[in-house]
């Protein structure tokens, strides 16, 4: 058993600001139309204060850190 | 009561069974009539062990998910000290389906047993059966024609459903009755199964399999599997267009040729173009595939096609395959919730672009890949599988239909893109005017 660590983005929530994207460019891409698009699933400890502050600093608190036990 | 004495034979082991006692057309088939056909359900054992006979049924559901049904409900208010609620959901937004709407109209009762049974196994403080507003009051008569039977140990509550293609999906549900807009929840937070209605955990059926639930109540899996196959057993509803001469509801058997229960034979391929499996967010096949195809979600998901819902569309020859899709895509554009900026703008994309093949192909410049390439852009991303439904559909008709697509990129627009359209949509929202939907309810 480990922990798995994805990002979530509430796609209800998400309007789109970018910020998140800006703020951690190393797993969140934007759309054509300035919507985040998250690449890949496991997020390894090393980027996880990026993520964390993504997270955070998202205005519409559209992006969440999920985690769970594989 | 007037029933069969359960030394006789069970009803229903040869077809019709969820359509027994009701003619081509006609009205709704009365309590009296009900119980004598199939008996009164023993809703005691109900209680005790119907989530086991469900589960030796092999029961999945007929929404068009096609989950196990005892998983489902072992799996509701599993760790909640809260009551569950059971939902029928008869909504059904899809325009090229009738089933759940003729289930409602001529076999009601059928419905309602399923969903009290739920309810009684399930230990619900509420059942609500959710449906299209011009079935309420029918419904409503149904549910009190059964008060002196007491077949509802819970009251039945019978809740309108505005007419929208997002209207039955599971989360606009659950929101729809808790007084909010009939639009889909983000699902990937929290499960309707723990909290739904009203906060409590929530089972949402489709109104087919509860009435599956109703007759395997009665009559036991052994039973359930004396039609259908040992893999794939029981009956299913399907929504025929294209075959005969208005939109049918059939029921045939899970795991038998579709050849056979369409009647077709293999001068099919002369006749149709295609044929759309699932509905409008559903998938489409080759004459060819169509033919091979036996009645079950794990047939078509080995030719990647779905059966949904259970909609059949021949199309015919006489019809431009890209017109259609053109129109149908954006009928699914227009009917989104309007929540999530991938399918907001990924489907008015979409839709711009098939609107541009069947009409004007000159516009694109020969290339069809961008089509495909904002299917990858819109997958996945929205709350609810809308879009992913709109995707698949664009997806395959650029693949089974290829040769269209190339010929339109080469020579512009056919002939037969100007023609009315034969996939119904409704009729306020339809881009362009054609033949309307009939509903077989």
């Amino acid at each position: 058993m480990r922990r798995k660590i994805s990002l979530l983005v509430n796609p209800t929530t998400c309007d789109g600001r970018g910020l998140c994207a800006e703020l951690f460019p190393e797993r969140i891409g934007m759309d054509p139309w300035g919507y985040p698009i998250v690449a890949g699933e496991d997020i390894p400890p090393g980027l996880l204060d990026h993520a964390e502050r993504a997270t955070l600093s998202c205005p519409r608190m559209a992006l969440h850190l999920i985690e769970r036990r594989v | 009561m007037n029933g069969p004495s359960h030394r006789d034979p069970p009803p229903g082991e040869a077809l019709p069974r969820l359509l027994a006692g009701l003619g081509p057309d006609g009205g709704t088939l009365a309590i009296g009539e009900h119980l004598a056909r199939w008996g009164v359900p023993d809703l005691r054992a109900a209680r005790t062990d119907l989530v086991d006979r469900l589960e030796a049924s092999g029961l999945l559901g007929h929404g068009g998910a096609a989950f196990p049904v005892a998983t489902k409900w072992r799996s509701v208010g599993a760790g909640s000290r809260r009551r569950p609620v059971v939902v029928a959901n008869g909504a059904e937004g899809e325009p090229a389906s009738a089933k759940d709407a003729l289930l409602l109209a001529r076999s009601p009762h059928l419905v309602l047993d399923g969903a009290s049974l739920a309810g009684v196994a399930l230990g619900a403080s509420r059942v609500v059966v959710y449906v299209p507003e011009r079935l309420v009051p029918g419904v409503r008569r149904a549910v009190h024609d059964r008060h002196h039977h007491r077949l509802d140990p819970v009251g039945i509550e019978v809740v309108g459903a505005p007419d929208r293609f997002i209207a039955g999906q599971e989360t606009a549900v659950v929101n729809a009755l808790n007084g909010s807009p009939a639009v889909p929840s983000f699902a990937g937070l929290q499960s309707i199964r723990s909290r739904g209605v009203g906060g409590q955990p929530t089972l949402v059926h489709n109104v087919e399999t509860l009435a599956h639930v109703a007759l395997i109540a009665r009559f036991g899996a052994r039973w359930f599997g004396t039609l259908g196959t040992a893999q794939f057993p029981g009956t299913t509803l399907l929504t025929v267009t294209g075959r005969y001469e208005r939109p049918m509801v059939v029921e045939a058997p899970l795991g038998a040729p579709l050849r056979e229960v369409l009647q077709l034979s293999s001068g099919a391929k002369d006749e149709y173009a295609g044929a759309l499996l699932g509905g409008y967010g559903g998938t489409w096949v080759s004459v060819g595939t169509l033919l091979d195809l036996e009645l079950s979600e794990t047939s078509a998901r080995q030719h990647q096609a779905v059966l949904g819902p259970g909609v059949v569309v021949l199309l015919p020859r006489s019809v431009c395959p890209l017109a259609e899709v053109a129109r149908v895509t954006r009928y699914l554009q227009e009917q989104g919730a309007g929540q999530c900026g991938p399918c907001v703008h990924g489907l008015e994309a979409l839709a711009h672009q098939m609107g541009a093949l069947a009409f004007h192909p000159k516009a694109l410049r020969g290339r069809i890949d961008q089509v495909l390439e904002l299917c990858g852009l819109v997958e996945g991303r929205g709350a609810c599988r809308h879009p992913d439904g709109a995707t698949r559909l664009v997806r395959s008709a650029c693949s089974v239909f290829a040769d269209e697509v190339a010929r339109h990129l080469r020579h512009g627009p056919c002939q037969l893109s100007s023609k009315p359209a034969f996939l119904p949509l409704p009729a306020p929202r339809a881009v362009h005017s054609g033949r309307q939907a009939v509903r077989v309810s």
